[in-house]
């Protein structure tokens, strides 16, 4: 069950990925921000599987709720159209696809040499939110000062993108 | 079939790192160049992810967490740069922002 569940998150993943990169039917960006949310969903469905259920619902939170919405009200400020009637050039696509490829290569050889016999260990780690929580806020090895310097990040990002979607940039 | 195992994840994580990098090369629309960044976030999260289930320790899903949190801000942030990039230029294609003076 879990490996049938497993092809199905991973292959959608991967093929929504590549339709968000490389879509043969359209250039617009409309449609690879709509794959890119199948994408992050199936991402999330990978979370389930791993049994960390606050980030899955994180996940689709986030990425497939606030940062989507975020995109998709910016390619509606600019112009899509410009970007629809531009062609990709088939050189630049070929050896891009080389590229990568020898690296992810290189990458999976590597991969299958270092983690091939890793068995998963005895114990299920659970990431419930209550298990996430005690991982982050615990007195001795807990993350409570990079929690506030990512909260403080969180301020200046919003004081930023006020600050330079005003109208007069100075 | 087989359950899967660590590197099962670790490749797909990587097959999506590809994906997003081959997209940041190949595409020039400013906005498919940040959402193929995404991409390649997201597959360092699967990986910690996938690394925290099978060796059994949560620090790698705190560690996805502030991703998440400080992905957020990056894009919140990066689409007000680019909006106000547009604002400058009327254009968001990579070619045509070859020059550093705005």
């Amino acid at each position: 069950m879990e490996s049938i569940l497993f092809n199905i998150f991973a292959v959608l993943a991967v093929l929504s990925a590549l339709l968000v990169v490389v879509n043969p039917l359209s250039r617009s960006p409309v449609t690879s921000a709509m794959f890119l949310v199948t994408t992050m969903i199936s991402i999330s469905g990978l979370f389930v599987l791993l049994n960390a259920y606050f980030l899955a619902a994180v996940q689709i939170l986030v990425y497939a709720g606030a940062v989507m919405v975020l995109f998709l009200f910016v390619i509606m400020l600019l112009d899509v159209q410009e970007t629809a009637r531009r062609k990709l050039r088939i050189v630049s696509l070929v050896m891009g696809f080389v590229a990568v490829g020898a690296l992810f290569g290189v990458y999976k050889s590597s991969v299958e040499a270092t983690y091939e016999d890793v068995e998963a260990v005895d114990e299920v780690v659970v990431g419930s939110t209550e298990a996430l929580a005690r991982g982050l806020f615990s007195k001795d090895n807990g993350f409570i000062l990079p929690f506030e310097i990512v909260s403080i990040l969180l301020l200046v990002a919003m004081i930023g993108a006020i600050l330079l979607s005003k109208k007069e940039l100075r | 079939m087989m359950e899967p195992t660590l590197s099962h994840y670790l490749l797909v994580s990587g097959a999506l790192f590809s994906i997003g990098l081959l997209g940041v090369i190949v595409r020039r629309n400013l906005l498919i160049i940040y959402m193929s960044l995404e991409l390649m976030l997201n597959s360092a999260n699967v990986a910690l992810v996938a690394m925290s289930r099978f060796y059994g320790k949560l620090d790698g899903q705190v560690m996805v967490f502030f991703i998440i949190t400080v992905a957020a801000a990056e894009v919140a942030v990066g689409l007000a740069l680019i909006v106000a990039l547009y604002r400058k230029r009327q254009t968001a294609e990579v070619e045509d922002l070859a020059t550093m003076k705005l």
